[in-house]
């Protein structure tokens, strides 16, 4: 399977408050992403990290500026919807849409972004998609008997079909019992393999980190703070650090 | 009488079917509002639950009259009036009926959460497209709840279109009208066939009601 583009960077930074009163939560975030690659976004509950994401989907509107692959998704003047971001996004809950089947899930977002596709190279298959996921058995089936794994999976699969240049992953794997987690994380990696499009994975597992991250962003209090990935630990607590060391380490990084 | 159960059940069907499409953008908006004065635009459409129908009859009637600034506009095509006519029949029953169209409809797009419409934005479909390919198949019981209170209240009616309507045979003469008159002049055998066949119908529709309400129960997980 290959990607829609080649070079696609993101950029990207959000600035904005929610709830005008005590208790209000701010973000001011700005980040990039490479070109290809499962970067992780880490950081403690409540530290911004699905609003971010949200804001990249365009799910959130925030002031700031967003580009994907020298397309510019938002800036000061322009705000580009949700529907027309080439984007795809597993939620922390796997959200298929209970009125459809297995296969009419995958085919929603395929259909539409086929029709509004410019000229795009390569695409994402459905049957290399079915494959890599493990689909077959339950296309036919309808949503509400699949395990939770099983559901994630199709989450997944949608997600990939509906062509982005951008995959956006909000703690996939947190809904899921530890069988579940051991079932999905195979597949997840040949995901990490064959992926040719910048990928954003939120998650606060060290262990998922490790497995599936090549680069890591680590959030607190609504900022990018410098952690693993940036030039410094500096602002980063010691058990952050150690989470980081901990996850660098398994990923093979020298220290 | 067969003329009376087919102006009841046109008037009923109809109702049913424009109160659907009307009552389906209002619903929408209500769910998908979170401003607090929402609730006085739902406290309006909820209205005709308590007002006594007389009442309502009462301004209904007003609003249809020819010299009301409603119908005036109207003079021009050659409508002077909707007062006593099936027209003005509908009209009063769509708004004697409205909260029981809006009520499980916006209820059904409540239950739902705004998740699957922002699945459906991501999935590329556009805000019109995610509505009637996500929002509308979601609620659909819903929707089946709503045409089914709509048309038995409709069939229940009886102040609103006695006092709007007239009780005009073959044209605005409904099935609980026609009952009160047969008691009024002591027919009670022909009352009684009449009577029986709307509670049989009133039943049904309540064993309809409460079996959907069973299967929505039974498909959450």
């Amino acid at each position: 399977m290959s990607g829609a583009t080649d070079g696609a960077a993101v950029e990207g930074r959000f600035a904005g408050r929610f709830g005008r009163r005590v208790g209000g939560f701010a973000i001011d975030a700005a980040f990039a992403l490479a070109p290809t690659g499962i970067t992780a976004l880490s950081g403690p509950s409540g530290s911004g990290k699905t609003t971010l994401l949200r804001c990249i989907a365009g799910l959130t509107r925030v002031p700031g500026g967003l580009r994907v692959g020298g397309e510019v998704w938002q800036d000061g003047r322009r705000f580009v919807p949700p529907h027309r971001r080439p984007v795809g996004v597993v939620f922390q809950e796997p959200s298929l849409l209970s009125h459809l089947s297995v296969r009419g899930n995958l085919d929603y977002g395929a259909k539409r972004a086929g029709q509004t596709r410019v000229g795009s190279k390569a695409e994402i298959g459905f049957d290399d998609t079915v494959d890599l996921l493990g689909l077959a058995p339950l296309l036919g089936r309808g949503v509400a008997n699949l395990s939770g794994g099983e559901r994630q999976r199709v989450a997944l699969g949608r997600a990939l079909l509906s062509q982005p240049r951008l995959l956006l992953m909000d703690e996939p794997l947190s809904s899921l019992d530890a069988g579940a987690k051991a079932e999905i994380l195979p597949y997840l990696e040949r995901l990490h393999r064959s992926l040719a499009i910048p990928a954003l994975y939120i998650s606060h597992d060290a262990g998922e980190i490790a497995r599936l991250a090549d680069h890591v962003l680590y959030m607190r209090d609504g900022r990018i703070v410098p952690g693993e990935a940036g030039p410094t630990l500096e602002g980063v607590d010691a058990a952050a650090r150690d989470r980081l060391a901990l996850a660098a380490l398994r990923a093979g990084l020298a220290p | 009488m067969g003329e009376v159960i087919w102006t009841t059940l046109r008037l009923a069907g109809l109702t049913t079917a424009l109160l659907l499409v009307l009552a389906t953008p209002l619903a929408w908006w209500l769910a998908r509002r979170r401003a607090w004065w929402k609730e006085i635009v739902a406290a309006v459409t909820t209205l005709p639950i308590i007002l006594p129908p007389s009442v309502l009859g009462f301004y209904l009637l007003i609003a249809i009259a020819p010299q009301s600034p409603l119908m005036t506009p109207l003079h021009a095509f050659g409508i002077r009036t909707l007062a006593f006519t099936f027209q003005g029949l509908v009209i009063g029953s769509m708004v004697y009926s409205l909260p029981f169209a809006v009520q499980p409809i916006r209820g059904a797009f409540e239950a739902m959460g705004p998740r699957p419409m922002e699945v459906a934005a991501t999935l590329r479909a556009s805000p019109i497209d995610a509505f009637f390919t996500v929002a509308l198949p979601l609620a659909r019981r819903g929707f089946l709840t709503a045409a089914i209170l709509v048309f038995a209240h409709t069939i229940g009616e009886f102040g609103v279109v006695l006092m709007i309507g007239g009780a005009i045979p073959g044209k605005t003469e409904v099935i609980s009208v026609r009952i009160y008159q047969l008691v009024e002049s002591l027919q009670y055998g022909e009352a009684h066939r009449l009577a029986a066949g709307v509670v049989a119908f009133s039943f049904a529709a309540l064993l309809a009601l409460l079996l959907i309400g069973r299967r929505t129960d039974e498909a959450v997980r």
